[in-house]
C-alpha cells in the first residue's frame, strides 16, 4: 500500500439524514458520490490517513463567535453544531500533533454566517471556521492565522467576524459581486480601523479558469501570505469555481483545485459550498485529500475534462493581471492607511443591509469600531430585522486594554433592559457571554 | 453428527457434536510438507468406529491458502488492471505480469470511456510471454456496472485458468483491495483446488457422502464446490475457528471481550450483543489488504511462554518468544513460571520456575513470591491496555449520520470470555482490573474444533438500485438489469433477501436462511429543481450465529 507524505486527518462527515429541503442544493444526496469517490479509491486505507468524527459544538463555541438571535438553541441545530464540530476536530487533530494537516470534508457550510444571526444565508447558519478558529484559539491565545477563501461565493460571513481583528488576515478569491450572490466582496472592503487591510477581495471575473486561479494564487495570494506569516493556515475548500457548478459561472477544475490546495500548503481546509455533486465534487475532493497528504494528484480529472473548452479568453488574463497589481499596491499601503485612519477618528461606523436569502429576511445594522490607541477597540453592533427583533451586540475584543474592558461591561450593564429586544456582552478576554 | 476439524499452526484439532453434545475429540500434530495428510489423519482417528453413515456435514479449516500466500507458492498471475482517473496505480503491480488498460466506469455506473480490445491483445501475448497461468481483471466501479470486467475477461478465459473477474469478490467499494483480492483468489486457486480434490477422493474412497465445508475468516463456511471457485474466501479462518468455539462454549446475548490467551500471542475479540464484530472492509494478509470477510481479531505479541526481562527497574513481558518457559527447561523466565510459582499452574519443573522469578526480583531484591505476582498483574494490565484501545477505536469508527453521531451503539463490554492455556490463572487478576466477570470455559482446547463444528455458511450480498438510470446491480452475484421508475427501497429489502437466500443456496447452505439487512439508504436524487430518481442502497446478510450447544460450558 501507499504512504502519505503528510499526515492527513480526514473528518468526513456528509450528514446523509439532514436537509434544508428535500430539493435543496444542502440535501442528503450531496456528498454521496464523494463518500463512493473516497471509498473506492481505498482513500482510508494509505498509511497516514487517519479518520476522525466529527465533536459537536458546544453553545458557548457558537457565542464566543455569533449574536444568535433569539438565542442559540432556537437558531442552531444539531447538524449545524456537528459541522462547526467536525472543523474543531480537523483543528483540534492538527494542533495536538496527531496529524500534519486535516481536511474537514462536512456538512452544512458556514462562511455566509456573520456575527449576527437571525437564520439562514447562502445556506449557512454559523460560520463554522470562525467557531473552530475561536474554539482552538482558547488554547493558543495569540494564533495568527490566514484563512484563504476558495469558495466561488464571497465569504462575506468570514469577513464580517473578522473584520476588526489583524490576527486573522482574510483572503477570498470569488467571482465578481456584481454577477454573483452575495454581492459583496470588493476591493474596497479592507477590514475596520484595527485591521486595515486585512480584509483581502479578490473579485474574478465570470469564465476564470485553472489559469487565473494559479496566476491570483502566485502572484497575489501567496506573496501576501508570506509577508503575513501566519501560525496556521485555513482554507475555507469551497469547490463551486468548477466548471460544472449549477449557481456559478467559473471554470476552475479538480485538477486545478488539487494544484492550488499542494502551493497553498494550507494546515486545515475545510468545505464550504460546491453542488455540481456528481461532474465536480467526488473529482475536486479527491485531488485536495491527495494535495494534502503529499500524494500524487495528477492522475485526478473529471470524466468530461476537456482543457481546450476550459481556457480563459486573453481578455480575461489581462484583466486579471490588473487586478493583482491593485490589490497587492492596497496590501502594501496598509499599515499607513490604516494609521491615518486611526489617527484621523475615534470611531469608524459601518452601515448596511444584510439579506438572508435561504430565510427570507433582510437585517439592517450599524457596526460602531472604537479605536484605541492600546487595543483594537470596543465594538458594538446594532441590527433589526424584518422579523421585528432588534439587538445591541457588544464585543470586547481578546487584545482588549483593561479601559475598553471596562467600557464594554459598563456599556452592558447601562443600557436599560427593554430597550433593545436583546443586549449581548461577547467578553473575548475572559471568555465571557452574557445576554439581557 | 456434525464433524468439525481446524487446523492451526502446530496441530490440527477436531471434534464430533451429536444432537448438541461434544462426542467425541481428536488432536494431531501438523505435518507442514503434507497438509492434507494431517487433515485426513485426524479425520480417519476421530471417525474411527463411529456409523459414518450419520455424519450430516464436515466443516474443516484448513491453512492451504494461507501457507501458499505466506510462502510464496501462488501461481504467476496476470493482472489486467482498468484504473481510471484517480490516485496514480502503479502501487497496485501484485501479478508476475501487471497492465494498466484505458477504459472507464463512473460511480454511477456510466460507461464513460470504452475498453479498448488493443491493449486487450496486447496483455494477452505478454502474459503468454511471461508464463502467467492464472488471470484477474479489475476495473474501477465495477460493482457499479461489471460490464468492462466482461468485455476484458472474454479475452483471457480461453487462455488462463481461473481469470477472477473483480466484481464477483465482493460488492464492496474499495478499487486497490478488490485488485488484491482477486489476484491472491487467481494465484492460489491451482492449490485449493489440488487439496479439495485430495478430499473428495479420500472421502469417496471411505464411502463419506457427507457434504464438505470450509471455515472462512468470518466465523461462518462456505461449500466445498464455492470454494473451489472463490478459495480466497478460506484464508486466515484459523482465529475465527476459535472465537465461534467461544461463542458456542460460552453463549452470550451481551457485549463482550473475547480473549484467546496462548503461549506467544494473545487474540482479543469482541462481541456486540452477542455477535462477532467484523473488520469494516476485509483481512489483511501479507501486506495485501483484502475485502475478505472476517471477524475483527487482533493479535499482539503476548503469551505464557513471553520472555521477560527486567529494564529500568521495570518489567518488560514480550513480545518475543524465546522458548518453553524455564520450569520446562527454556531459556529465560515467562508468564508461565510465575503462575506456576504462585500455585495457579501445574507443570514442569517447580523449582527451575522459582529460579526464574528469583532471577528476575534479585536487583531490586524482591521475593520470587512479590515478582510472580508482579508478573501476573502486569500481563493483565497490558491486556486491559490493548483492550480499552481497541474498545475506543471500535467506538470511534466513522459514522456518515446525524442520527448515528449522536445515538449510535457503543460497545461496553459486560463480561470477558476466554480460552487458553494461561487464561485461568489470570482471572483473577483480569476480574479486579477490568471489573466485569471473567468466564472460562472447562473444555477449552477444543474450542477451535467445536468453534469450526458449529460454524453455518454465511455470505451478504450488495444491492445498488439507481431509479434515474433504471438500473440494479448486486456485484456478487454478478446481477446487472433494468429496474422501473417505481421500484423503491421496499423493493430493494425483499429482492436483497430473496437474492441472499439463493446466493446461500448457492454457496451449499441447506438450511433456511435467516436474513438481516445490515444498511439500507435511500437518497432522492434531484437534477434541476425536480427529483429525478431514487439511489438505493441494501447490503444483506445471513444472520451471523451457530448451530447451538445444548448447553454452554461454564467455568468449574
Ligand atoms: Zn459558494
Ligand atoms: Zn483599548
Amino acid at each position: 500500500m501507499i504512504k502519505a507524505k503528510n499526515k492527513l486527518g480526514l473528518v468526513f462527515f456528509p450528514a446523509f439524514d439532514w436537509a434544508i429541503s428535500p430539493t435543496h442544493p444542502e440535501r442528503e444526496e450531496r456528498l454521496l458520490y464523494t463518500r463512493d469517490q473516497i471509498f473506492e479509491e481505498g482513500i482510508t486505507d494509505i498509511e497516514g490517513v487517519e479518520s476522525f468524527n466529527p465533536d459537536i459544538a458546544e453553545e458557548r463555541d457558537i457565542e464566543r463567535v455569533h449574536f444568535c438571535v433569539p438565542d442559540v438553541k432556537s437558531r442552531v441545530t444539531e447538524s449545524h453544531r456537528i459541522s462547526a464540530g467536525g472543523a474543531i476536530k480537523a483543528a483540534s487533530t492538527v494542533l495536538n500533533g496527531q496529524v500534519d494537516k486535516a481536511f474537514a470534508l462536512i456538512r452544512p457550510p458556514g462562511h455566509h454566517a456573520q456575527r449576527v444571526v437571525y437564520g439562514d444565508r447562502g445556506f449557512c447558519i454559523i460560520n463554522i471556521e470562525a467557531v473552530m478558529l475561536e474554539h482552538v484559539r482558547q488554547q493558543s491565545k495569540n494564533m495568527r492565522v490566514a484563512i484563504v477563501d476558495t469558495d466561488c461565493h464571497h465569504g462575506d460571513g468570514t469577513q464580517d467576524i473578522y473584520w476588526n481583528d489583524k490576527n486573522t488576515l482574510f483572503i477570498s478569491f470569488h467571482q465578481d459581486g456584481r454577477t454573483l450572490y452575495p454581492g459583496t466582496g470588493f476591493i474596497e472592503e479592507s477590514g475596520g480601523p484595527a485591521a486595515l487591510g486585512y480584509t483581502v477581495n479578490i473579485p474574478l471575473p465570470p469564465g476564470t479558469g485553472e489559469e487565473g486561479f494559479l496566476y491570483v494564487l502566485d502572484n497575489l495570494v501567496l506573496p501576501i501570505l508570506d509577508e503575513y506569516n501566519a501560525d496556521l493556515l485555513v482554507n475555507s475548500a469551497g469547490q463551486d469555481n468548477h466548471y460544472t457548478d449549477p449557481i456559478t459561472n467559473m471554470n476552475f477544475t479538480a485538477h486545478g483545485y488539487a494544484e492550488l490546495n499542494h502551493r497553498l500548503n494550507p494546515d486545515i481546509a475545510v468545505l464550504e459550498g460546491g453542488y455540481s455533486i456528481e461532474g465536480a465534487l467526488p473529482y475536486i475532493n479527491l485531488g485536495i485529500i491527495l494535495a494534502m497528504a503529499g500524494l500524487d494528484y495528477s492522475g485526478v480529472r473529471e470524466p468530461d475534462y476537456y482543457p481546450e473548452q476550459l481556457k480563459q479568453s486573453d481578455k480575461i488574463n489581462e484583466y486579471i493581471k490588473k487586478l493583482c497589481e491593485i490589490i497587492y499596491d492596497r496590501w502594501t499601503k496598509r499599515d499607513d492607511l490604516g494609521y491615518k485612519l486611526r489617527k484621523q477618528n475615534d470611531f469608524i461606523t459601518r452601515s448596511r443591509q444584510v439579506y438572508y436569502d435561504t430565510d427570507g429576511i433582510m437585517e439592517t445594522q450599524t457596526q460602531k469600531f472604537t479605536i484605541c490607541p492600546k487595543c483594537s477597540g470596543l465594538n458594538t453592533v446594532k441590527s433589526k430585522a424584518d422579523l421585528g427583533y432588534d439587538i445591541l451586540g457588544i464585543t470586547i475584543p481578546s487584545d482588549a486594554c483593561p479601559s475598553c474592558l471596562d467600557k464594554g461591561y459598563n456599556l452592558y450593564k447601562n443600557t436599560a433592559e427593554g430597550k433593545f429586544f436583546k443586549v449581548y456582552l461577547q467578553d473575548r478576554v475572559n471568555d465571557n457571554f452574557l445576554n439581557k | 453428527m456434525i464433524v468439525g476439524l481446524d487446523m492451526g499452526g502446530t496441530h490440527v484439532d477436531a471434534a464430533i457434536i451429536r444432537d448438541g453434545e461434544i462426542v467425541d475429540t481428536a488432536k494431531t500434530p501438523v505435518d507442514r510438507s503434507n497438509l492434507f495428510e494431517s487433515i485426513w489423519n485426524t479425520l480417519e482417528e476421530l471417525l474411527s468406529g463411529k456409523d459414518i453413515a450419520r455424519i450430516k456435514r464436515i466443516n474443516l479449516s484448513t491453512t492451504v491458502c494461507t501457507n501458499a500466500i505466506v510462502e510464496n507458492k501462488t501461481v504467476p498471475v496476470g493482472m489486467v488492471i482498468e484504473s481510471g482517473p484517480g490516485l496514480n496505480p502503479d502501487f497496485l503491480k501484485c501479478g508476475k505480469a501487471n497492465v494498466f488498460v484505458s477504459g472507464y466506469i463512473d460511480h454511477r455506473g456510466r460507461e464513460v470511456q470504452k475498453i479498448n480490445p488493443d491493449e486487450m491483445q496486447e496483455a494477452l501475448k505478454l502474459f503468454q510471454r511471461k508464463g502467467v497461468q492464472a488471470c484477474a481483471v479489475i476495473s474501477k466501479f465495477s460493482v457499479r456496472n461489471p460490464l468492462h470486467e466482461k468485455e476484458m475477461a472474454s479475452f483471457f478465459q480461453k487462455h488462463f485458468s481461473p481469470v477472477t473477474l473483480g466484481h464477483t469478490i465482493s460488492g464492496k467499494l474499495n478499487f486497490p483491495r478488490r485488485v488484491f483480492t482477486s489476484y491472491l483468489n487467481s494465484g492460489i486457486h491451482k492449490t485449493f483446488n489440488e487439496f479439495s480434490e485430495s478430499i473428495k477422493t479420500a472421502l469417496n474412497d471411505k464411502g463419506i457422502k457427507a457434504p464438505v465445508y470450509v471455515l472462512k475468516a468470518d466465523g461462518g463456511t462456505i461449500g466445498l464446490k464455492a470454494a473451489e471457485r472463490y478459495p480466497v474466501n478460506t484464508i486466515l479462518s484459523g482465529p475465527a475457528a476459535s472465537l465461534m468455539g467461544m461463542c458456542a462454549l460460552i453463549p452470550t446475548y451481551e457485549d463482550a471481550i473475547l480473549l484467546d490467551i496462548g503461549g506467544t500471542t494473545t487474540d482479543i475479540a469482541f462481541l456486540a450483543d452477542g455477535i462477532s464484530l467484523f473488520e469494516p472492509l476485509g483481512i489483511k494478509i501479507d501486506n495485501y489488504p483484502t475485502l475478505v470477510r472476517a471477524i475483527y481479531s487482533v493479535s499482539i505479541g503476548l503469551g505464557g511462554d513471553s520472555s521477560i526481562r527486567v529494564e529500568n527497574k521495570d518489567l518488560v513481558i514480550g513480545p518475543q518468544r524465546e522458548g518453553a518457559p524455564m520450569a520446562k527447561g527454556g531459556p529465560k523466565p515467562t508468564p508461565s513460571d510465575a503462575m506456576i510459582v504462585l500455585g495457579l499452574m501445574d507443570f514442569g519443573d517447580k523449582q527451575k520456575a522459582f529460579e526464574a522469578m528469583k532471577q528476575l526480583g534479585e536487583e531490586q531484591g524482591i521475593t520470587p513470591e512479590t515478582v510472580a505476582k508482579k508478573v501476573v498483574d502486569k500481563m493483565a494490565f497490558m491486556i486491559k491496555e490493548k483492550v480499552d484501545k481497541l474498545v475506543h477505536d471500535i467506538n470511534s469508527h466513522p459514522v456518515y449520520t446525524v442520527r448515528e453521531l449522536l445515538y449510535g451503539k457503543k460497545l461496553t463490554p459486560k463480561s470477558i470470555n476466554m480460552i487458553g492455556g494461561p487464561a485461568k490463572a489470570l482471572t483473577s487478576a483480569l476480574e479486579s482490573l477490568f471489573k466485569i466477570p471473567v468466564k472460562f470455559p472447562k473444555n477449552y482446547d477444543v474450542a477451535n474444533a467445536v468453534g469450526a463444528a458449529l460454524s453455518r455458511v454465511t455470505t451478504e450480498v450488495s444491492l445498488l438500485a439507481d431509479t434515474e438510470r433504471q438500473t440494479l446491480a448486486v456485484p456478487e452475484m454478478g446481477i446487472y438489469k433494468k429496474i422501473s421508475k417505481s421500484f423503491d427501497i421496499e423493493d430493494a429489502k425483499q429482492m436483497a433477501s430473496s437474492l441472499l437466500k439463493q446466493n446461500a443456496h448457492k454457496l451449499g447452505s441447506d438450511e433456511t436462511v435467516d436474513v438481516e439487512i445490515t444498511e439500507a439508504e435511500s437518497f432522492n436524487m434531484v437534477r434541476g429543481f425536480f427529483t429525478s430518481g431514487k439511489n438505493i442502497r441494501v447490503k444483506a446478510q445471513i444472520k451471523p450465529g451457530l448451530v447451538a450447544l445444548n448447553r454452554g460450558v461454564q467455568s468449574d
